[in-house]
């Protein structure tokens, strides 16, 4: 579903250039489970905004359900992000003003849903992450855990191909972790493709696949690369 | 995106900030008040001064002796005739005025026993009161009739009257004008100082043969008439001119039509009342000013959520329309509120000066709401294309 084929991806700084992404060839079939990891400033952000439409690669071709996505016009790679992409963030990015259920609506009033079928979509997506007697309370009155688990409910609102996690646990206690985890995974087996940044090794651990990154390219899993060089 | 759903938002938004929104719309209510109320003031003279001619009589043709001309060259050149009571039988007898009356006009000092004022004293005719649509308090007018009977009649206006016979009846009693007795035969009724210049409540009213002998005149002031029909009022001054051209032999005297006045009196009113509305409208430009710097600081710390309204797949027109809804909403609740407090302050202005007919012209509301709008779209734009702008991976990094 998703093919990265030789992504770079340099920003100006200065007078040279930083190369956030090397030459990343990545592919991910529907339904996967997949943990980019890596150390800080590795590029697994980076990584994430390309696959979400969000940053466009400076070189390279990125392919999302059969369609070139890299070069489309901003208007289409908008409607991508709409329909067929979730995005949960680890600091939530819930808006302050409004409702569990009025953040949840949010990709809906965009995407031009009848007011009915909103409210009844997004009690159904509260639902599914537990959340559905908390629907009425703003963002201030959830605990982090509850929030996370409002921003995964707006973000499959839309029912997206792929949900993009970006360390989707990294401003949460043990306990609500496990919880969201528990959340995204149960979607998961539900048939949504997952990519989730983290540099978390317990949460890597719950993934079928782990992505290694290193200086923006990538790597083999330290046992792997360990092998390497003993050979 | 429905359009409901949009405004949902920008209010929803708007409501975040409410001191914010509150100062910005109170900006634009003042700027548009201040429209309002200036555009109603200017309105309100303009209505002022024509009401005023139109109490005088609208369909008016007044003719004075003399020319407005330049006059020498020719030796013995340019002589002005007189304009005399032949003069007005003449004019009397032609179709389309209506009435016509001569005046004689001089200040005399009215006796009564021992009391004296000095007041303006009209020699006309009885048709006088028609033209001026005079209202009698008491008695009667001048007595209809041939204009060369020398009559000792007197009527005077209400304050006139009010100062010479302190609480007396004046009706029957004698006055005496110079040499002159004249019996009280009126008494007008309150009209209210003219902006002409000419207190009508101050005057007294003789028979015109009689006031020309008294102030030894030959001439006639000037001669009034009326003309039958409104449309026809250029056709009847020309007429007019062309009678006394014929009796003078010369082109010396002036017809001017009451309706022209007021028409030049209106347009420089009207003028007056633009300058004015425009010198307002500088005040809602800078509640313009107000409305952008709002939104460049709410696109700056909304800087997380424009990020996220793109993550989530708002399209730049989306995101560009829901703020500039929002500059718009605070510019039309800022009009409304205006038009509310200018409509007010009007009415306040009305209760003051129940005189003075200080209206908001429809124009000036139709006008200011649409300006408010304007307001609103053009000062918002700069800052929605901003928040379009921003890039979404810059604006969700920070918290």
């Amino acid at each position: 579903m998703i093919d990265l084929q030789g992504v770079w991806r340099t920003y100006p700084m200065g007078e040279g250039v930083v190369h956030a992404l090397r030459d990343v060839s990545l592919s991910i079939a529907a339904g996967e489970h997949v943990a980019l990891i890596g150390p800080s400033g590795s590029g697994k952000s980076t990584l994430l905004h390309i696959l979400g439409c969000l940053d466009r690669p400076t070189q390279g071709r990125y392919c999302f359900e059969g369609r070139e996505v890299g070069s489309l016009p901003d208007g289409e790679r908008s409607l991508l992000r709409r329909n067929r992409i979730g995005f949960v963030f680890q600091f939530f990015h819930l808006l302050p003003r409004l409702t569990a259920q009025g953040n949840v609506e949010l990709p809906m009033l965009f995407g031009g849903i009848a007011r009915d079928e909103r409210r009844e979509r997004a009690t159904r997506a509260l639902a599914s992450v537990g959340l559905l007697p908390r629907a009425d309370h703003r963002p201030d009155q959830l605990s982090g855990g509850e929030r996370q688990r409002a921003a995964i409910a707006r973000a499959v609102v839309m029912n997206p191909a792929v949900l993009l996690a970006d360390e989707p646990t990294g401003n949460l206690d043990r306990a609500s972790a496990q919880e969201v985890m528990g959340v995204l995974e149960a979607m998961n087996r539900q048939g949504l493709t997952l990519v989730v940044v983290t540099h978390d090794p317990v949460l890597a651990g719950h993934a079928q696949r782990v992505v290694h990154l290193t200086d923006g390219a990538l790597s083999g899993p330290p046992e792997v690369l360990a092998s390497t060089v003993e050979a | 995106m429905a359009l409901l759903d949009l405004l949902g938002f920008a209010i929803g938004a708007l409501r975040g900030h409410r001191l914010r929104t509150a100062l910005s719309v109170a900006g634009v209510a003042i700027g548009i008040a201040s429209v309002l109320t200036l555009t109603a003031l200017g309105e309100g003279a303009r209505r002022y001064i024509v009401d005023e001619f139109a109490a005088l009589g609208s369909n008016l043709v007044i003719i004075l002796p003399g020319k407005v001309e330049t006059t020498g060259g020719v030796p013995f050149g340019g002589v002005t005739h007189d304009l005399t009571l032949e003069d007005h039988s003449a004019l009397a007898r032609l179709g389309r005025l209506r009435r016509t009356a001569p005046i004689v006009v001089a200040t005399e000092t009215l006796r009564f026993q021992d009391l004296g004022r000095s007041v303006p004293v009209l020699g006309t005719t009885a048709e006088y009161l028609e033209i001026r649509r005079l209202n009698l308090a008491s008695g009667s007018f001048l007595p209809p009739g041939d204009p060369d009977r020398a009559g000792t009649e007197i009527v005077l206006g209400t304050r006139a009257a009010q100062e010479l016979f302190r609480g007396e009846n004046p009706l029957g009693q004698m006055v005496r004008v110079g040499p002159a007795r004249f019996h009280v035969v009126g008494v007008l009724a309150p009209r209210g100082p003219s902006v002409l210049g000419f207190d009508l409540d101050e005057a007294a009213f003789v028979p015109v043969k009689t006031a020309m002998r008294l102030f030894n005149r030959t001439s006639l002031f000037r001669i009034v008439a009326e003309v039958r029909i409104f449309a026809d009022m250029d056709q009847a001054k020309s007429e007019a001119l062309a009678l006394l051209k014929e009796r003078h032999r010369a082109e010396d005297v002036t017809v001017y039509t009451q309706d022209a006045m007021v028409s030049s009196f209106s347009a420089i009113l009207g003028a007056l009342t633009l300058t004015l509305a425009g010198i307002a409208s500088v005040s809602l430009v800078v509640a313009g000013v107000g409305i952008m710097n709002v939104m460049l600081v709410s696109v700056t710390e909304r800087r997380a959520e424009i990020g996220l309204l793109k993550a989530l797949g708002a399209a730049d027109p989306q995101i560009l329309l829901a703020f500039l809804a929002e500059a718009t909403i605070l510019a039309a609740l800022g009009g409304l509120l205006g038009l509310a407090v200018g409509a007010s302050g009007v009415r306040l202005l009305g209760l003051i000066y129940p005189d003075f007919p200080a209206a908001i012209p429809p124009w000036a509301v139709g006008a200011s709401l649409t300006l408010s709008f304007l307001v609103g779209v053009g000062f918002g734009v700069w800052p929605a294309r901003r928040a379009t702008r921003l890039d979404p991976v810059a604006a969700l990094a920070r918290r």
